[in-house]
């Protein structure tokens, strides 16, 4: 009788196991509640006094990204400065960080993160708000188009509303040229109005060279670049950052934005890409510059160290030039974001560390060295003293005319979480192919966005 | 081979059980039934720990996919049931199911021509099974085998690229005009990613067909040589007919290779151009790692699952009927 019973325990006991797995892991709903708990999307810091990381020993856990030596500097400069400070740092490439953050961000909290399109991070609570950092370190008081991309109102649209991220620098995009082959085709000065641009690109046509190696290939659509810097250079950058940040009732398919496109259509249609733009990728883009087998390409300036070492004095640096003479010029002008997770254990520290990377001088002159990009901070910061002549002297002066003009935005491929790998980069590659025109691009776009943020 | 499972778990077919049923002492046949419960607790209990793992592994994540498939939920937050609406979208997207339509045209490359070439090399490396040359041609084709995918996929982007192996041979024997970024064409890249497939898959289809082949008798050959047949006789009355459940087997895996195609696309266009080369396992992963719609991905690997089995479970039938 025993050994029975046993023996049917032991078998119920199995079926039991085998079929709970099935039936429990059905049962619940599936993600944890929306974020109730105080920690979620709260605030640690209460505001007043600045904090800062003490005295005692302090691990700030990082989470960066892979193949940019920047924030590795700045962590050995912060240790060095504060020895109670020490980083523990897991790097992954853009994408993995992409696919990772909002798992990492809940399970495995980082105190710093390097971010990518960060909305919907900000409004499903994963995010710390900054806002009382920015007050008692002053960030508030630094240039608004610095910190507008990262604020998220409770919608999920930015520009508006609570800080969720900070910068460690801002980019500056537009163009790079190789110096020889512009006097080659008679190119003196960068161009000033379009036209000009349009001209030298003809000049380049007709003298046998490749305009332009802009990469185009595989899930990130390199043309991005140059339809957007057309698009500012036709309409006001504004309306570009209303539709990045999902404002009500923005929509890409303006009338100015047709002409852009159309214009960048002709660029096509008149072969002034490399014939392979779709199967070119980034780094294919770079080496061809490299080796000057592309009079230019649009490209940001966290690429100028690079240049200066591996094309010294041969690179130079333009912001696309305005429609109309004198016109203003825009950038798409992005700072390098890094969040703090709403589960982080250190989030005065790593407050502290961001307001450090803005207004130290050894951080500022770091992020200028080894970022190639424009510090964060008050405009009249300290700045490193820049070689004259290099792309990074060309670069910074870039980034100044930039603010000055008012013309910052955003990237279009940050708009949403998958608008550039989904929707920008197929019709921006059927577009380089002929099979798509300026008009349907557009729509197709607006589409794949409407749909992608009402969904 | 299922048919004739023993017995041995259940215990329910015992010699005891089958005796003629003369009136049993009911106390021996409580008994009885006592040890044969503890025999099939004790083989319960061997088999215990790999099925836990197997259904945490492999059963559990099926049903969670089932299930999430039926929510709209970004992967953290609370989730929404929202029904049948993802499998609707699936039929209705035409991205969707445009993925799911060049996995088909991928079977041409990934199962077609390796099978065909790989019968002609089996075949080839078994006319001269006795000399070295079958070693190293044996080896040299099963090579692409053991080299992963993803490094394959990055090998092949740069022998496919403008300047590429691929591009200078063609032009050293004249052919410019027809010189490209193979990967980066709308016309050529899906055909592009199917040569890398099929150089792959290649390796493997030869060496099983070879060794379906080596069982084969070979007084069959002599027998039909003595009848007159010549090689191309011998081949399809006597060797394809013998190797058929191989090549049921061959065709399998290999369709299953095109319809859950992930590696080669990924390293060598993501997709692109325009969603070209876009595949089903691809769209699954982006559409749960950056559009953060794991239940629209998850419908769609259901969807996925269900059209392999569609395609697969009749050519496993027609395998095993050339057997009867």
């Amino acid at each position: 009788m025993v050994s029975r019973s046993g023996g049917s325990t032991r078998r119920t006991a199995a079926a039991l196991l085998a079929g709970g797995v099935l039936v429990l892991s059905a049962c619940s709903t599936p993600g944890a509640p929306a974020a109730d708990e105080p920690t979620g999307g709260g605030q640690t810091f209460a505001g007043g006094e600045k904090p800062d990381c003490g005295d005692e020993p302090v691990t700030l856990k990082a989470y960066i990204e892979t193949g940019f030596p920047l924030s590795q500097e700045l962590f050995d400069e912060f240790t060095s400065q504060f020895p109670n400070v020490t980083f523990d740092v897991r790097e992954d490439q853009f994408a993995v960080l992409t696919q990772n953050a909002p798992r990492v961000l809940a399970d495995d909290p980082p105190d710093l993160m390097r971010l990518p399109q960060m909305s919907e991070l900000a409004s499903d609570g994963l995010l710390l708000d900054l806002d009382s950092y920015a007050e008692a370190f002053g960030w508030d008081q630094w240039p608004e188009s610095q910190l507008e991309q990262m604020r998220v109102d409770d919608e999920g649209r930015r520009g508006n509303g609570p800080l969720y991220a900070m910068g460690l620098n801002y980019s500056t995009t537009g163009v790079f040229y190789n110096k020889e082959l512009a006097a080659q085709i008679g190119m003196e000065e960068p161009p000033e109005t379009l036209e000009e641009l349009d001209a030298a690109l003809q000049a380049a046509e007709d003298a046998g060279l490749t305009p332009m190696a802009q990469f185009n290939g595989g899930a990130t659509g390199g043309f991005a670049f140059p339809l957007q810097a057309l698009m500012a250079a036709y309409g006001p950058p504004a309306d570009i950052n209303q539709w990045i940040y999902q404002q009500p009732d923005a929509t890409i398919d303006t009338p100015t934005n047709l002409e852009a496109a159309e214009h960048l259509q002709r660029w096509v249609e008149a072969g002034y890409f490399a014939d392979d733009v779709n199967s070119l990728d980034y780094s294919a883009m770079m080496s061809r510059f490299i080796e000057g087998d592309s009079v230019f390409i649009f490209n940001g300036n966290w690429e100028a160290g690079t240049l200066d070492r591996d094309m010294a004095g041969n690179a130079g640096f333009f912001l696309m030039p305005p429609a109309e003479a004198g016109g203003a010029r825009a950038s798409m002008s992005a700072p390098l974001t890094y969040g703090i997770s709403a589960k982080a254990a250190n989030p005065d520290c790593a407050a502290f560390f961001f307001d450090w990377a803005a207004t130290d001088e050894e951080a500022r002159t770091i992020g200028v060295e080894v970022g190639g990009s424009t510090p964060m901070g008050p405009a009249d910061g300290y700045m490193p003293p820049v070689e004259e002549g290099t792309v990074t002297a060309e670069t910074l002066a870039a980034g100044t005319q930039v603010t000055a003009d008012n013309g910052s935005m955003d990237f279009i491929a940050n708009a949403t979480g998958s608008i550039y790998a989904k929707s920008w980069t197929p019709n921006l590659q059927k577009l380089a192919a002929g099979q798509q025109d300026a008009a349907g691009m557009l729509t197709a776009v607006q589409a794949d966005y409407e749909n992608e943020i009402g969904g | 081979m299922t048919q004739y499972s023993a017995p041995v778990v259940t215990g329910a077919t015992t010699p005891a059980a089958d005796a003629p049923s003369a009136p049993v002492d009911p106390r021996r046949r409580r008994a009885d039934l006592a040890r044969r419960l503890r025999r099939g607790a004790w083989a319960m209990s061997l088999v215990a720990p790999a099925a836990a793992f197997y259904g945490f592994f492999v059963l559990r994540p099926l049903v969670l996919t089932l299930q999430y498939s039926f929510y709209d939920w970004n992967g953290v937050t609370q989730a929404e049931w929202v029904g049948v609406s993802n499998y609707v979208a699936l039929v209705r997207d035409p991205q969707l199911y445009g993925s799911i339509l060049n996995a088909f045209q991928l079977i041409l490359f990934f199962s077609v021509v390796p099978v065909t070439l790989g019968l002609l090399a089996a075949n080839a490396i078994r006319g001269i099974a006795a000399t070295r040359l079958s070693v190293v041609a044996r080896t040299v084709l099963f090579l692409p085998q053991i080299i992963p995918l993803v490094a394959a996929g990055i090998m092949w982007s740069w022998q496919l690229a403008t300047n590429g192996l691929v591009n200078q041979f063609l032009r050293l024997i004249g052919l410019d005009g027809v010189t490209r970024a193979w990967l980066g064409d709308f016309g050529t890249a899906l055909p592009a990613v199917g040569v890398i497939g099929a150089w792959v898959l290649l390796g493997l289809c030869m060496l099983l067909l070879l060794a379906g082949m080596t069982k084969i008798d070979t007084a069959l050959y002599e027998a039909a040589r003595i009848d007159g047949a010549g090689p191309v006789r011998e081949f399809f009355s006597i060797t394809l007919p013998s190797v058929r459940q191989e090549v049921g087997i061959c065709i399998t895996i290999t369709v299953i290779a095109a319809l859950a195609s992930f590696d080669i696309v990924f390293t060598s266009t993501q997709g692109g151009p325009g969603n070209s080369t876009l595949v089903p396992g691809l769209q699954i992963y982006y559409l749960a790692f950056f559009q953060r719609e794991v239940g629209m991905a998850s419908a769609l690997a259901v969807a996925l699952m269900l059209l392999v089995l569609a395609v697969v479970l009749p050519l496993q039938w027609f395998a095993r009927d050339g057997d009867k």
